[in-house]
């Protein structure tokens, strides 16, 4: 298998057009790296694998875009993933404004203007 | 050979603004050659001798070489820093370096926007990361009010909180002619007022307006040549978090911690010295953020820190005594109106806005969505 690190975005896209949510990841220090590079941050490091992601959050923070009538109001999160980094997503399946900082998520992976989309959704 | 900051051994001698508000018929860059005529004629100096250019025009990424050939100036020391709005005081920082050195000797800082004649609109210079330009944040203001709304979240700060900051730049934007919006604003208006982006609404935001700015500066021993009250340059640091909001380390702590930090060490002075505050407001949070993190209050107290019109004309500490972005003037990147607003002040020249006796200031820019941040501590002679 090639290194995470040679093509990281088109292999991000790629996995996600398969409808699976996968984390860079440090062979030497173990650490997650998000959004995908061709080195860890800091450390220079290129041994990057590609790992499933647990697909578990948390809102770490949320806003409402409110749009003009007909566009309908939406909601832009941070989810802290349980793996480490930090993206920005959205929140399914919940009213935009009652996304709270805190709320438990998971991952998933959705279609979208004809392109592979991560969303999260309250977990139960 | 010196190390570190060369404190006070450069000043602005020049420093003007134009074009303030809405200029129909001009090009950008014509405002920024206006603006810079204007600041080299207050120093008695022409285009010609400017051999240090340090320049970020919102569209134009070669500006350096644009502007060189409009006033005709043939530069030693080219700088098209960007860094988004902050990258004027870091201009400041760079000019004061190479001034220093002796790599030039007049250095003239200048920027120019006519976004609000030419489209309406907050001109974007960069674009939307492909990790965040599906979800659709409004740009840049999503990713300020995830920071707005964080900050709530852990130190209870309040919309009422965020509103002082907007009805204190509006109090000192009446007292300035030349500030854009100068009508009535109330606390109730602004907690009532339509929401962008929760918890922002319209009146946490900044203007969009047209607007050019412009300083010169060259070594303090020259400078008494130039300037009947030069304008000391006395530390000056920036600091670089991240890009996207996402990746920022702490949504409610900015790099302004470090900027900060080490311009006030370079400078010799606390923040209890400063006489008056300039610092990027594009919305009503940053204001909330810099003072903290400059160290005017602690963390998380920004918000009662405000409270009771503090940070307002006749308040124990004026901020953004020009109106700010938020009522002055916002251009597409304010941060050279800190410098000039703080020229302006220590200079005496601040009209009915004028902070009495003021020998210290400081100004702090912003750049990308609290990604890059760079502080300037400014002084009279009496500071040196």
């Amino acid at each position: 298998m090639e290194p995470a690190a040679l093509h990281p975005d088109a292999d991000h896209r790629r996995y996600l057009t398969e409808g699976r949510f996968m984390l860079q990841r440090s062979r030497s220090d173990g650490a997650f790296v998000f959004p995908p590079r061709v080195a860890q941050p800091g450390s220079g490091a290129t041994d990057l694998e590609w790992t499933p992601a647990s697909g578990l959050g948390t809102v770490h923070s949320t806003t409402v875009v409110r749009c003009k009538p007909p566009a309908v109001d939406y909601n832009v999160a941070l989810i802290d993933l349980d793996e480490g980094p930090r993206l920005m997503s959205r929140i399914d399946g919940v009213a935009p404004a009652d996304v709270r900082i805190g709320m438990r998520v998971r991952a998933r992976v959705t279609i979208e203007n004809d392109a592979p989309l991560l969303v999260f959704e309250q977990l139960a | 050979m010196t190390r570190g900051f060369p404190r006070g051994r450069t000043a602005v001698v020049g420093a003007a603004t134009f074009g303030v508000g809405k200029s129909p018929g001009f090009e950008a860059i014509d405002l920024a050659a206006h603006a810079s005529l204007l600041a080299l004629a207050e120093a008695g100096l022409r285009p010609a001798d400017v051999d240090g250019l340090f320049i970020a025009q919102p569209q134009d990424t070669l500006a350096g070489l644009t502007f060189s050939e409009y006033l005709g100036i043939r530069p030693t020391i080219t700088d098209n820093n960007r860094s988004g709005g902050s990258a004027f005081l870091l201009h400041l920082e760079h000019a004061a370096l190479a001034l220093d050195a002796g790599l030039c000797e007049v250095a003239l800082i200048a920027y120019g926007s006519n976004q609000a004649t030419a489209s309406g609109q907050l001109v974007q210079t960069s674009r939307p990361s492909s990790y965040e330009a599906p979800y659709r944040p409004m740009r840049p203001i999503s990713s300020y009010a995830l920071a707005a709304a964080r900050h709530m979240h852990q130190y209870g700060t309040t919309k009422r909180q965020l509103a002082e900051v907007a009805v204190a730049a509006r109090r000192w934007a009446q007292l300035n002619p030349e500030a854009v919006a100068r009508d009535e604003l109330t606390l109730d208006m602004v907690v009532n007022a339509r929401m962008v982006s929760d918890p922002l609404g319209t009146r946490d935001c900044c203007l969009v307006t047209d607007g050019a700015a412009a300083i010169v500066m060259t070594r303090a021993d020259r400078a008494p040549d130039h300037a009947r009250v030069p304008v000391y340059l006395l530390g000056a640091a920036a600091a670089v978090t991240h890009a996207d909001i996402a990746a920022m380390p702490d949504l409610t702590v900015t790099g302004a911690v470090q900027s900060g930090a080490r311009a006030f060490a370079q400078a010799g002075v606390k923040p209890a010295d400063i006489d008056v505050v300039q610092v990027y407001d594009a919305f009503t949070i940053n204001t909330l953020l810099f003072l903290e993190d400059l160290g005017f209050c602690a963390k998380g107290e920004g918000g009662a820190f405000v409270e009771g019109g503090r940070i307002a004309p006749g308040g124990a500490l004026p901020v953004n005594t020009s109106g700010g972005g938020l009522s002055y003037c916002h251009p597409g990147m304010f941060g050279l109106f800190t410098i000039v607003e703080s020229v302006r002040q220590l200079r005496g020249a601040a009209g009915l806005r004028q902070v009495p006796g003021a020998r210290l200031a400081l100004a702090h820019g912003n750049g990308g969505v609290l990604s890059s941040q760079a502080t300037a501590i400014l002084g009279t002679s009496a500071a040196l």
